[in-house]
């Protein structure tokens, strides 16, 4: 819901959106600038360090597809085959339109990507947000395959991982939007009934709706190194308050400082973390 | 009846002397009794909470409450919820279920409040888990939109067997001032968002989000309260009975189903 009040802090490296430069600073081709430490960064080099700057530790947005690839073992991916579609409540115009436009650029079908994948060897459904897409927002194809994922972690017993990056829910389809906050917290309390392992993962940034229904709910909640992540956004509430925010305010640091993240993984470290976790918890979800 | 735009609505929901949810309350139940504190933190003025009775029904109460004067607002902070009003209904919705008594909850807020401490003590948290766990209560929940119902602050105690709302409430995902300055960056076009943003009881009705539009006495609640909070309790007896016959599994199947298919 705070889509764009979250100025973007980074401009983002991803092949996937078709090679965009993000502000007119940046030299066109192959470099990138980190927004953090203002370095100029080769960007194959900041490819195989995992899209983290190697000057100041800065971690990039990643697409869903970069995360699938270094979370889970290769080629045991399989994306769960959902044609679900928005019926566009609202009759927005050009929204249907922006979809397809948006579908096309990102090759992506929406904001999230879900399916069954190994880590380690170890079989778990995964379901990673794409902020490349509508800044990841929330609206009935999200939550529908959000809850899907949570259901069928349920049929087959499986852990569920989910990587979250968003704005927080759709505007775009009113208050249909802010449902999926409501059925998608209502499938983790299933989820939670059944005994299965969720572990949700806060990436930049997260939040609104998002921030105020599953994102919240794991069993184990990590972030990555930075990561904005809340439910007002900043500008909101500086407006409100009426006065400045503190340095920090919002990071994934703040949070766990403030007890509401178990722990801050470097992205380096995340699919070794996660499969750690499955371990430690095995005998939650096995029989 | 004349026809009100959404706007026009949306005026009213808002308007200085639109009666509150203590309003109704005092109104409706023969006895209320307010109860304090999230047990963590402290009492958010911002939601009542505590228990009543329709005759030899008791229930579980809460209600999001705005002001009926400036210094009222400053205490309720103008009805807008920090984590721990929710944290506080949730307390009392989990007492209600170890009691098996029905939750009644009202509605009217702009918004959960966008506040520093309100962010370091987990607003997102706080409304996460009243939705997970309004969602599994196995006691009957029926929720009353009376007012402003907006956003996730409205939702967090929104997720119930029965939603109902006033003629001239209105239920969205933000406020038409927000909505119109995210999708136009321009905050002054709120009357065309709300005109958009199908937030009337009538357009909730059609789209299947809410169950029922409750009629207000000669148009505008405030005109009748006694009347209105008869037709409210009229509702609130009828659904109670309707709800206890149903099998908590099955009250529970519905549940989950009634917002899975949103």
């Amino acid at each position: 819901m705070v889509i764009d009040k979250i100025k973007k802090r980074i401009e983002y490296e991803d092949e996937n959106a078709g090679k965009e430069v993000h502000r007119s600073d940046i030299p066109v081709g192959k470099w990138v600038k980190c927004s953090h430490c203002k370095e100029i960064l080769y960007k194959d080099d900041l490819h195989e360090n995992f899209s983290i700057c190697p000057n100041c530790g800065n971690h990039f947005r990643l697409s869903s597809r970069r995360r699938i690839e270094q979370i889970i073992d290769k080629d045991t991916f399989q994306e769960f085959d959902l044609k679900i579609t928005t019926d566009n409540p609202l009759h927005i115009n050009d929204y249907i339109k922006k979809l397809e436009t948006l579908k096309e650029k990102t090759g992506l079908d929406e904001a999230v990507k879900c399916g069954i994948g190994k880590i380690h060897s170890e079989k778990v459904v995964i379901a990673v947000m794409d902020s490349n897409f509508m800044m990841g927002s929330m609206g009935k194809v999200v939550g529908e395959k959000i809850t899907y994922s949570i259901e069928k972690a349920i049929e087959l017993k499986l852990p569920i991982i989910i990587f979250c990056a968003s704005g927080g829910a759709r505007m775009q389809e009113g208050i249909v939007s802010l449902m999926q906050m409501a059925k998608t917290s209502a499938a983790i309390k299933k989820l939670n009934k059944a005994g299965n392992l969720y572990i949700s993962v806060l990436t930049d940034p997260t939040y609104g709706g998002v921030t105020a229904s599953f994102a919240s709910l794991g069993d184990i909640i990590l972030a990555e190194p930075n990561a904005m992540i809340g439910f007002a956004g900043p500008r909101v509430i500086k407006q409100t308050i009426g006065e400045d925010l503190p340095e920090g305010f919002q990071t994934a640091e703040f949070l766990l400082e403030h007890g509401f993240v178990d722990k801050v993984v470097n992205r380096k470290e995340m699919k070794d973390t996660l499969y750690k976790l499955l371990l430690l918890n095995r005998h939650e979800y096995l029989k | 009846m004349p026809k009100l735009t959404a706007w026009e609505r949306v005026k009213i929901a808002r308007e200085p002397d639109r009666p509150t949810a203590l309003d109704y309350i005092e109104n409706i139940f023969d006895e209320f009794m307010e109860l304090h504190g999230d047990r963590y933190f402290k009492d958010d003025k911002s939601i009542v909470c505590g228990l009543g009775n329709i005759g030899k029904q008791n229930y579980t109460i809460v209600a999001e409450q705005k002001g009926r004067n400036t210094k009222e607002n400053i205490e309720r902070n103008f009805g807008m919820p920090n984590p721990e009003a929710y944290r506080k209904a949730l307390r009392f919705m989990k007492q209600a279920e170890k009691f098996n008594r029905p939750v009644i909850t009202f509605i009217d807020t702009k918004g959960a409040y966008p506040g520093l401490g309100a962010e370091e003590r987990g607003q997102g948290e706080a409304i996460a888990r009243n939705l997970m766990e309004m969602s599994d209560l196995k006691v009957p929940i029926i929720v009353i939109v009376i007012g402003e119902g907006s956003s996730g602050g409205a939702l967090a105690i929104g997720v119930g067997d029965k939603v109902l709302m006033l003629e001239n409430a209105v239920y969205s995902i933000l406020s038409p001032e927000g909505y119109a300055s995210i999708l136009w960056k321009d905050s002054s076009r709120a009357e065309e968002a709300a005109e958009k943003m199908k937030l009337t009881a009538k357009d909730l009705l059609d789209l299947g989000i809410i169950d029922e539009v409750l009629k207000e006495p000669n148009g505008n609640a405030k005109s009748d309260i006694p009347k209105m909070s008869e037709t409210i309790k009229k509702r609130i007896t009828a659904l109670t009975k309707e709800l206890q016959e149903i099998d908590v599994n099955e009250l529970m199947e519905n549940r989950y189903q009634k917002f899975r298919i949103m």
